[in-house]
């Protein structure tokens, strides 16, 4: 049986948070081209953690729907 | 009571969205996909229950593996075709969503096509 994966979604909260924390900071700073990268940074490093979650999902289906 | 364990996790997984939304609406999008795989990622143990009681019920009633093997495929490539088209729907791209759709209509059609010949075979060989 699997388990509710309750440690992923605070991991993508907490990245999303601490993006936009220093994202404020370095606006603040006048760093405007390091809080783009920043952001995209973010953005990828969530969107890696949400396709191996894609990727986990599809080989469950694969394995129970026996494709 | 995992259904207290589901709720939970999306009603947590709710209130975490609408907070990072206001600041990151991209990661915002991201989180409510990525708690929708979880969630159903967590319902597929239950559903691979179910399918090994069918698939124990049909080699009992000897059933051609054939037709089960097609059944449960469709099963999942529909199960899979609604959850894409949903996503695509929650980022707001409907379009996406309703060709996702008709991919899987068309893929399930391709797939049932033994099955629709078998019928065909045996409503001929009734007809002398």
């Amino acid at each position: 049986m699997n388990v509710l994966r309750v440690d992923l979604l605070f991991q993508i909260a907490g990245i999303g948070i601490f993006i936009s924390v220093l994202n404020i900071v370095l606006k603040q700073a006048g760093k405007e081209e390091q809080a783009q990268m920043l952001t995209l940074v973010g953005v990828v490093i969530v969107l890696l953690l949400v396709l191996q979650l894609v990727g986990d999902l599809f080989t469950n289906i694969r394995v129970i729907f026996n494709f | 009571m995992e259904i207290a364990q589901v709720v939970g996790f999306g009603v947590i997984a709710a209130v975490i969205i609408i907070f990072i939304r206001q600041s990151r609406p991209d990661i915002a999008q991201l989180l409510s996909i990525a708690v929708g795989i979880v969630i159903v990622v967590y319902l597929l143990g239950y559903l691979k229950l179910i399918i090994d009681v069918i698939t124990d019920l049909a080699l009992e009633a000897e059933i051609n593996t054939v037709f089960l093997r097609t059944l449960l495929r469709v099963i999942g490539v529909a199960y899979l075709a609604e959850f894409g088209a949903q996503v695509c729907r929650d980022a707001g791209e409907g379009s996406i969503a309703v060709k996702i759709e008709f991919a899987g209509k068309l893929i399930i059609l391709v797939m049932a096509i033994p099955i629709l010949i078998a019928v065909l075979e045996g409503i001929i060989n009734f007809i002398p």
